[in-house]
Formats: C-alpha cells, structure tokens, sequence
C-alpha cells in the first residue's frame, strides 16, 4: 500500500524516490512466486509434513476433527495384518512384471525409431496414444479384453489351442493382466524418452566405433546404452514410484477395492484406499502412505549406489 | 497435489528450443541410418498395438452385449452405438460429467500455466534471496509420491466443507511443481537476459517486462505445459475418487461407477469409456505434435 501511494497522490511524471523502487525491486521476486507458493504450502507441502503427524493418531474417516493418540499404534498393526504383507508382495510383483518388460521394450522401440524413416512423426504419436488415456478408460478396456468366458484374449488363445484363463481369479494370471495395462500405456512414453536421449549422443563416437569395426549390435550395446546410463537410471526411478502408487489398474479391473476375492492383486495403493476410506481408519492410511514413500527411497537410493558403482568400475577401467 | 504423473524434469541438459534442436541435428549428434523393412514392420506392430484397444472401444461400445457374448466375436462396429449412448445417460450423469471435467481441467490449465510461468520466470531471471533453496525444495517434492499427502488433504477439504465440491480437485491441481520446473529451464533457454536488461534501461518495470516481453517469449512453451497439464488433469484418477462422489463426478468417477459393478453391460461400459476418452483423443489427435516434442524436450539426456 505504502508502495504504491506516492504515485498515485504525485504527478504521473514523477515516479517514486528511488529507496522505494530499490525496495520494491527486492520483494518483487516474491510476488511473482506468490501465487504458486501460497497454494504450494497449502495444499502440497503442508498435506505432505501433516501425513506423518496423522499416522501417529487414531483418526477415523467420519470424525477427522477427533484425534487419540496411538504412537506406533498404526505401524506394528500393519506389521500384523496379512493383508498388507499380501499388498506389499503384490506391490513388488506387479512393478516388476510391468516396470521391466516395459522398459525393455520401450529400448527396441527407440532404437527402431531413431532410424531415419518415414512417417517419423506418425510413429512417435501413435506410440504415445496410449499415454493420453486415463487409466479408468484403459483399465475398463483391458477389463473386457482380459474377461474369462468372452475376452478376446482367451478366444485369441482358444485359435492357438490354449485354455481359456481366469485372468481375474488366477494370481499369477490377474498380476500379468494389471501389468499388462501399465505396460501398454507407457511403453511409449518411455519409448519417446529413450529416444530423446539417444539424439543427444554424438555421432563422432558411432563412426569411431564403425572405424574400429564394431558391428551394429556391439555398437548398441557399446555406444548407445552406456550414453543413455542416466535416461536409464531416470526412467527406472520414475516407474518404480509409479509401480508404488499403481492404484487405478488394480481398483477397476473388476471393481472392488479388495483387489480380487483373495487380495490377489491389492497393491499398496489399493490397500491404502481401502483402509482409509473403505473402512475409515485414516490414520491407518497415514501409516501406509509412509511405508509407500520409505518404500521408494530404499528403491530410489539402491539405484544410486548401483549407478555409482559401476560409474566407478569403468572409471578405473 | 497432483503432481504431473508426466514427463521427468530436464536434469541435464535444458530443454532446448526448437531452432536449437534443428541445429542440433545438422550438427550431427544423434544417427541417421535408415531404417529397414524389419523396423518397419516392428514399428507397425507396435502401432497397431497401441491402437487396437481403442478400435475395440468402437467396436465393443456399438455393439450389443449379445453380439459380445458371441464366439467369435464381432470385430467390426456395428450399429449400436447410439442406443449405448443413451443407456450410458441412464445410469450414469455423464453429461455432467463431461461438464465437470472440461471446468476442473480447464482451470486447472489456465490457473497452473499461470502461476507457474509466473514462478518460472522468477527462478529463471530474478534474483533473490533463497532462490536456490525454494528451487530446492520445489524440484524434490516431484518425488514424493502423491499418496504421502492425500490423508491429510482430505482432512483439509472435510474442514473446508468441500469433499464432493469441484473446487476440492481444483485448487490442489493448481500445484504443478514439474511445471515451475519446466517453465523455468523454458524461460532460461530462450529468454536472453540482454532483453530484460534493455527493457530496465528504458525504465520498464518488471511487471511490465512479465507482460510485454516475457509472455511473448515463453507463449510456446505455455502451450505444451498447458497441453499437458490438460491432458493429467483429464485424466487424474486418484483424487478425484476420493473428494468427490457419483452425485458431482468427474469423467473419471464416472466411469468408475460404470465399471464398478453397477452395470453389467459391457458394451454401455464401453460407449461410457469412449464418451470419457473422445475429448483427449481429440486434442491428442490436433496437438499430438506438439504433446511429443514437449515430452522429448522434457526428457533426461545423456
């Protein structure tokens, strides 16, 4: 308010003294970040300290207001309860049916694409379709594909002389269905970002190998795969975090917040829904969102000190 | 709260404008070797991979649930369409539906392109105290998973009174840190600082150098932002589930009950999926382009 008062009472020519313009150039900054800070604070930042506040608490759904405490209350129970055991298991099973296939491919498809072919573009946004659906859609999809009596899979596989699978009951066969979803939609997402990072590794270090007499596969595996060590690194953290918070898949595949009849395919996401508002334990839930997050520095910080490791080999090399 | 499920910050390398790309490429990183019939063919599986799901949407939501019954079964679209359409209406609000998502997405674009080219410039061009730190702090909550702050969220909205309000979904998407992120590197690539030097010689303020010069500028690299901050926000799953309900749902709730036992009918599941995909796709289909650039300028390099 101050600020702004001697332009308004003076002449419009004549702009403030120049101690306020100085003050007023040092806090403007903050006015730009305002916006973004305030609501960051609110609704990112706050939401995130207060969880492990709240996992400490006996907190039900329909009286957030009434908080008892329970100290490790909330953890030693999860610690007993086999469901969440089963959760934990499915959880790692599922990431890893879905997270390595996925990659995998997602490597081949860059590869190809990183030709100079045609229709380049067309290639690249069709392998990204996938990626603009939203997992209820997909999931349902996938629902219906993977059914047991009608699924076009299993009629798929009846042309092939395979028996029709339970891919809901089965527990191998629901994990691999629910995988199935997470690989379809971001196998080219990961694909694009692959690709990105082979563009950007110099083509000096190609002819050099080519000189030296490298075939196309050594090539690959000598020249593109150690340039692309931090994309690597990069897209395996950002799908296991997904891979921990894989929620929508396992809810919708049949609908219920059970994850299959026996738990079969519950993640720690679903477990954590139904809990909270399933059966009201909030505080519960609180518990289990801070196992999900240790859960993702452990993964995170083994991939560090794997990545260090062998930076440190072949620099001794 | 709804971090963009999205593209990975741009760690090493700024993401490059696109003259620098082109340059880049004349330049002579990255290969150029034809492709051959194998790759080709490869490709053309992984595309019809991709797609086929979504012909089958088509075909299974115009359909009858008889027709799907049938082996084998119909794999063309039928005539049903229609009439699926309309059983959706019926046991689902849709319309509304479709209505609520096009309000919260559509704020939560406008507010997050905003507040985040707002914060992005400050990161990329001001200089103040505690930048590093704020910055700090911004980039390593993206690894937090979103589950870590739900609980509480939502016992901040039951305070409010906002659960099953659309405000309860719009106010947290605003927070986009991935976007401060990347209107940052945006901004730091193609905003030189000899502009805004210029403009303070001619005694412009800051304000009016956000304005005049640095919207102008960072305009391309709004639009991908906003494309894909749509796009996530469209298709946000987690919390909307949990602050609203089937009486103010989004898309997503929606089809949520649709799948969730309440009908049996798979081909009405379906024409209710392709309701809720029709829009993204549509503006995947215009702006497809632009979607992957934005997402490969967003990606790590080595």
């Amino acid at each position: 308010m101050t600020l702004t008062a001697p332009t308004t009472t003076g002449p419009r020519a004549v702009s403030p003294p120049p101690a306020l313009r100085r003050a007023w150039r040092k806090a403007s900054p903050y006015a730009y970040l305002a916006p973004f800070f305030t609501l960051f604070a609110a609704f990112g930042l706050f939401p995130l300290l207060y969880t492990a506040f709240v996992s400490l608490y006996r907190v039900e759904l329909q009286t957030p207001g009434e908080m008892e405490w329970r100290g490790l209350g909330n953890y030693t129970a999860l610690l007993g309860d086999s469901y969440f055991w089963t959760a934990l298991r499915n959880t790692f099973t599922i990431g890893v049916l879905s997270t390595v296939p996925q990659l995998v491919m997602a490597l081949g498809l860059a590869h190809l694409l990183n030709y100079r072919l045609r229709g380049r573009t067309f290639f690249r946004t069709a392998m990204l379709l996938p990626y603009a659906t939203s997992v209820a859609a997909a999931t349902l999809v996938f629902a219906q594909l993977f059914g047991r009596d009608f699924g076009l899979v299993n009629v798929v596989l009846g042309l092939v002389g395979i028996d029709p699978v339970d891919w809901q009951t089965g527990t191998v066969a629901s994990q691999v269905a629910v995988s199935t979803i997470v690989i379809w939609r971001w196998t080219g997402y990961n694909a694009l970002i692959y690709l990105a990072g082979m563009q950007s590794i110099p083509r000096e270090l190609y002819e050099a190998a080519e000189m030296d007499g490298a075939s196309r596969w050594r090539q690959f595996w000598h020249v593109t795969l150690p340039g692309l060590r931090p994309t690597i690194v990069f897209t395996v953290v950002v799908s296991t975090i997904g891979a921990t918070q894989l929620f929508g898949e396992p809810l919708l595949f049949e609908g219920s917040v059970s994850g299959g009849i026996s738990h079969q395919y519950q993640t720690l996401g679903l477990y954590l829904y139904e809990q909270g508002w399933g059966f009201f334990h909030l505080g519960r839930a609180a518990a289990i969102a801070w196992v999900m997050f240790l859960l993702i520095l452990l993964v995170v910080g083994a991939n560090a000190l794997i990545v260090r490791r062998r930076s440190r080999k072949e620099a001794g090399r | 709260m709804t971090a963009l499920a999205a593209p990975p910050p741009p760690v090493r390398e700024p993401a490059p404008d696109r003259t620098a790309r082109r340059g880049r490429r004349r330049s002579g990183a990255g290969r150029t070797l034809r492709g051959g019939k194998l790759a080709y063919t490869f490709l053309g599986l992984a595309v019809l991979v991709s797609a086929f799901p979504f012909y089958w949407t088509l075909v299974a939501a115009s359909r009858s649930n008889a027709d799907l019954a049938k082996v084998p079964p119909a794999l063309l679209p039928g005539p049903n369409l229609a009439r699926n359409i309309q059983a959706v209406t019926e046991e689902a609000d849709i319309g509304k539906a479709l209505l609520n998502s096009l309000i919260v997405s559509g704020s939560i674009t406008l507010g997050t392109v905003l507040c985040c080219t707002l914060a992005g410039f400050a990161f990329a061009k001001l200089r103040f105290r505690g930048r590093g730190a704020l910055l700090a702090v911004t980039v390593g909550t993206m690894m937090i998973p979103p589950q870590l702050g739900v609980i509480p969220l939502f016992m901040l909205i039951a305070k409010l009174q906002w659960v099953n309000q659309l405000q309860a979904v719009i106010l947290p998407g605003l927070v986009s840190a991935f976007g401060v992120f990347f209107m940052r590197q945006y901004l730091v690539q193609s905003l030189p600082d000899e502009l805004i030097e210029a403009a303070r010689v001619d005694g412009a303020s800051t304000g009016r150098i956000f304005w005049s010069i640095v919207i102008p500028i960072a305009r391309p690299g709004m639009a991908v932002l906003g494309l894909l901050t749509f796009m996530t926000a469209w298709n946000d799953f987690f919390w909307p589930v949990v602050a609203l309900s089937s009486s103010e749902p989004t898309v997503q709730v929606a089809l949520r009950q649709l799948g969730g036992g309440y009908v049996n009918d798979q081909s009405v599941i379906m024409a209710g999926t392709l309701l809720g995909t029709l829009p993204v796709l549509l503006v995947f289909g215009l702006l497809g382009r632009q979607i992957v650039g934005g997402i490969m300028q967003g990606a790590v390099k080595g």
